[in-house]
């Protein structure tokens, strides 16, 4: 029996992607948009591209914002992915202030167009980028993580806002962007986020799709 | 700065995966779909569909193709050719394109760039263009180096830029398929003027044509004949640019 898992459609961003790359790792994707429909999910993951208030007022209008929010507090495992990673966090500065799922302490704010030494960064980040230990992490062993290879495996990018959690034991992965430490890869608990697009990052990408799958 | 993109391009037409000289006289290869989940299997970073004759039929016809390559494909997929509206984007998205690569209506019509750009994000939003010399500079054309716009190159990519786009791909139609490396001084002239990033386009056919359009300022790279009649590989063209000291994705 393959396992399955529900993918919140909330009429932002490409779901076709993300649907396929799931079935590719063998698992049954259920798309819902309906608050009701969230009884009995075992496995949720918030996709999403584009701005962050707009990504909000869309769940809210549907009721979804305080169904994920009860969904999580199940402690079932929910894994947001680019946009649907800066929701999970409290509040985002794009476009003035605007609140989040609060799931994960911490705020978005713009990836600067300059680093701290005043070498220019260009915004959108887009590429692959390497992915790093997180400041308190010994290794990814146990994590959606596990068999990457820290500086040297590398994923799929695309984004002008960053997550900056609160905690930096919430801080699984990062990567380099200029001499800043972008926040890759989050978890508190069962609830997981991703910056970059697993579903575009080749066979490493992949990898954490599969262990996600398998939670 | 990232690591140095690698992409392969695939013009199509029909059914076909071709490649011209100069974008014209253009020769068969063989089944573009086939051809794309090779060089994703050999570890490409991204992919470009270019529907040849879209803009002289007036629309765009690699839905199934982006919707059957999307399937087994998990890279970035830029889809150009024909691209006329955001519905038309929308649909070339629903079945798997991650951005779309706009030419001649933007040419038409700039404010498509910021619609698109509005409706989908920047980062959707790649503007192809197709660039020939002229003395103290370079040209906008479309239709596959057929049709002059009028434009000039580097106030065209700069308009582009702050109307929306988020990327452009940036064709020399005077290097295309001759395989003597890319317009240098265009890359140079067009990554100078523009704080979006540059994938550079035509002419790659040695790993030091990528490592000079490198220096010279591109964010990526695009080859096609390089990988087509399989002169070199993906694997190749990683090693030698990563040995020229460049950042490029480690692929294993």
């Amino acid at each position: 029996m393959s396992e399955v898992v529900t993918v919140v459609d909330y009429g932002r961003g490409n779901l076709f992607s993300v649907q396929r790359a799931l079935e590719h790792c063998g698992a049954e994707v259920r798309l819902v948009s309906d608050p009701e429909e969230l009884s009995g999910v075992d496995k949720l993951l918030l996709p999403g591209v584009g701005a962050f208030r707009d990504a909000m007022q869309a769940l809210a209008a549907r009721g979804m914002d305080c169904a994920i929010r009860d969904y999580a507090a199940s402690g079932k495992p929910l894994f947001g992915i680019c946009l649907g990673m800066q929701l999970l966090l409290d509040s985002s500065d794009e476009f003035g202030q605007s609140k989040g799922l609060g799931l994960i302490p911490g705020r978005v704010q713009a990836i600067p167009n300059q680093d701290g030494t005043g070498a220019s960064l260009k915004v959108p980040h887009i590429g692959w980028s390497e992915l790093c230990l997180g400041a308190e992490r010994e290794s990814w062993a146990g994590s959606l993580l596990e068999g990457l290879v820290p500086g040297r495996s590398a994923m799929y990018f695309v984004h002008s806002y960053m997550v900056v959690p609160d905690a930096a034991q919430h801080r699984v992965a990062d990567c380099r962007y200029g001499d800043i430490a972008i926040s890759a890869v989050i978890q508190r608990d069962n609830i997981w986020g991703a910056q970059f697009h697993p579903e575009k990052s080749g066979e490493a990408g992949l990898s954490i799709l599969r262990r996600f799958v398998a939670l | 700065m990232s690591n140095v993109r690698l992409i392969a391009r695939l013009d199509v037409k029909g059914k076909n995966l071709i490649k011209g000289i100069h974008l014209e006289g253009l020769r068969i290869i063989g089944s573009p779909g086939e051809h794309a989940q090779r060089y994703y299997e050999q570890g490409i970073d991204e992919l470009i569909y270019m529907d040849c004759v879209a803009s002289l039929y007036g629309r765009n016809s690699l839905g199934d193709l982006v919707e059957q390559t999307a399937r087994n494909v998990f890279v970035p997929m830029t889809v150009g050719g024909g691209v006329r509206s955001v519905d038309d984007v929308r649909e070339l998205l629903r079945r798997g394109a991650d951005k779309v690569a706009v030419n001649t209506a933007a040419a038409r019509r700039p404010e498509l760039i910021s619609e698109i750009a509005n409706a989908f994000g920047s980062q959707c939003m790649v503007l192809s263009i197709e660039a020939k010399r002229k003395p103290g500079g370079w040209e906008v054309f479309t239709d596959n180096g057929r049709e002059f716009t009028g434009r000039d190159v580097i106030e065209w990519a700069q308009e582009a830029a702050s109307l929306g786009a988020g990327e452009i791909l940036l064709t020399s139609v005077d290097q295309e398929g001759t395989r003597k490396g890319y317009d240098l001084d265009l890359v140079k002239a067009v990554s100078a003027s523009v704080g979006i990033p540059v994938i550079a386009s035509g002419g790659m056919g040695s790993s030091q044509h990528a490592v000079d359009a490198i220096h010279s300022g591109a964010d990526a790279i695009a080859m096609a004949d390089l990988l087509h009649y399989k002169r070199s590989s993906i694997a190749q063209v990683r090693e030698d640019v990563s040995a020229a000291g460049i950042r490029v994705r480690v692929y294993e």
